[in-house]
């Protein structure tokens, strides 16, 4: 592990509780505990598990019309935020390209961001120099950042005191005190389970990390399970399935984007958007159950029957839910039909796979 | 049955007359995680040491498994298909991947013994 690994504030629970550590978005993370990637993404579907997610960027926007300066960089309707509730965006290029994705909450004086690790940089340069002088973006890198998600995470947080955040609906935002510890928590993840969101001071990580991990429901997990489980639910890793040069309308995210938005047409990358919504975009962005039990990974090639190179997969692995392969990837609109048949090229070899809804694992949001 | 031989790339190999068995250390296995995923080679394939042969894939990552000496494929553990998991359960065991008839099983005596692979572990 190379020193110039930067550590979150729960570097050494992680240690403590025997993590193998890998090397992520510049951070030392946990990959899996002694239990394994499937065992720990099964007990998540099963009961609660804790993931540290400190590498994350948060931030807080302040000033009059923060909102409005916000939605220069995003289609998402901001304005329309109401006080507690938070909403998943996007940032967008001016030629249409996905920059990121990212959480905003409105929590009343104040708007608060958390961004992808490997982009926060980035990202946090990019809105602080598309400001007015009324607005400032403050980056949290003092404070930590978990999740804890699956069906018992309400429970947990009832046994730790935190009724208020058992009380919040899907994507609902409160300052809620936590085993005596004050926290920020949002009802929202990105596992498809119910589940929240908790950032804290960074020197109370630890401390509420163990006062959460003392459950008997809970479990730690690592970026392993994190991401087997939110490719069962479906859900974009920026990076993969998202970047640069894919459109919200390719990526299936136009839901994403405000009416209000796509009436004034006036977020970076409203032409392509608008122009892929008349004319179809030149890609989508479609599930993909293989036959048989290899895995897909990204970068494998799609072809149809006929052998005609189609797009590739973008994110790939094995379900534990469904004991099966699941992929995502981009193919032409006509081919983006349920059911369609595909071949991904595994080592050479044509895989018969075929197109399918996502999630692969249906969402358990609380709404 | 004789004694196992290691490899720096993790397979282990064992002796039974004149056909040798392969498959992935413990510490293999460990560093893998669930083996959700086994791909073998064809019977009657003639392997060069050191060639990728077949692939094991874990919930996160593939990996490429090399053959440990020069020969023929004679034979695959099918059993892998549907039970990856004896990789493992029992990676020196039920948890096999192949067996190969050596061209010149005298290159097994420059693979490591299980000292000598326990030494190279611990300088990982």
């Amino acid at each position: 592990m190379s020193d110039a690994l930067k550590t979150t504030p729960l570097e050494s629970l992680h240690r403590s509780l025997g993590a193998r550590m890998v090397a992520f978005a510049g951070y030392a993370m946990p990959l899996h505990y002694p239990a394994g990637i499937v065992s720990e993404h099964r007990h998540c579907r099963a009961k609660a598990s804790l993931f540290d997610v400190s590498h994350m960027g948060q931030g807080v926007l302040r000033g009059e019309g923060a909102a409005a300066a916000l939605e220069r960089l995003t289609p998402a309707d901001v304005q329309a935020l109401k006080p507690g509730r938070q909403r998943y965006a996007l940032l967008t290029a001016p030629d249409g390209g996905i920059l990121d994705d990212f959480m905003v909450a409105n929590r009343g004086d104040h708007l608060f961001l958390v961004v992808n690790a490997v982009c926060k940089e980035a990202d946090f340069d990019h809105i602080a120099a598309h400001l007015p002088a009324s607005v400032a973006l403050e980056r949290l890198d003092d404070r930590a950042l978990v999740a804890l998600q699956g069906p018992a995470a309400e429970a947990v947080m009832r046994r730790l005191g935190g009724t208020e955040a058992a009380l919040l609906p899907f994507m609902g935002v409160a300052d809620v005190t936590l085993a005596g510890i004050p926290a920020s928590v949002s009802r929202s993840g990105y596992t498809g389970e119910d589940g929240f969101e908790i950032s804290v001071a960074a020197g109370e990580a630890e401390a509420l990390a163990r006062a959460i991990l003392a459950d008997p429901d809970v479990a730690p997990a690592g970026l392993g399970a994190r991401d087997s489980l939110r490719l069962e639910a479906g859900l974009c890793l920026f990076g993969s399935d998202i970047d640069r040069t894919t459109s919200p309308v390719e990526a299936g995210l136009v839901w994403t984007i405000g009416k209000r938005r796509r009436a004034a047409w006036d977020f970076p990358g409203a032409e392509r958007v608008r122009a892929e919504l008349e004319s179809g975009p030149r890609r989508l962005r479609v599930g993909l159950r293989p036959e048989g039990r290899a895995p897909a990974r990204a970068g494998t090639p799609i072809l149809a029957a006929d052998g005609t190179a189609l797009g590739e997969v973008t994110s790939g692995g094995f379900s534990p839910t469904l004991s099966a392969p699941v992929a995502m990837g981009y193919v032409p609109p006509g081919f983006a039909a349920e059911g369609t048949a595909v071949e991904l090229l595994v080592r050479g070899k044509p895989l018969p796979a075929r197109v399918c809804p996502i999630p692969f694992v249906p969402h358990r949001y609380r709404r | 049955m004789s004694e196992l031989r290691f490899t720096k790339d993790h397979e282990w190999v064992r002796f039974d007359g004149d056909v040798a068995t392969v498959g992935i250390t413990d510490h293999a296995q460990t560093a893998l995680g669930d083996v959700v995923f086994v791909e073998l080679p064809e019977v009657g394939r003639v392997v060069s040491a050191g060639e990728a042969c077949a692939v094991v894939e874990s919930v996160k990552a593939a990996s490429d498994v090399y053959a440990p000496l020069a020969g023929r494929i004679v034979e695959v553990n099918t059993a892998l298909a549907d039970n990856p998991g004896l990789v493992n359960a029992e990676p020196t065991g039920e948890g096999w991947f192949f067996r190969i008839e050596p061209a010149n099983p005298a290159e097994a005596e420059a693979l490591m013994d299980e000292t000598a692979y326990a030494a190279f572990l611990e300088t990982l």
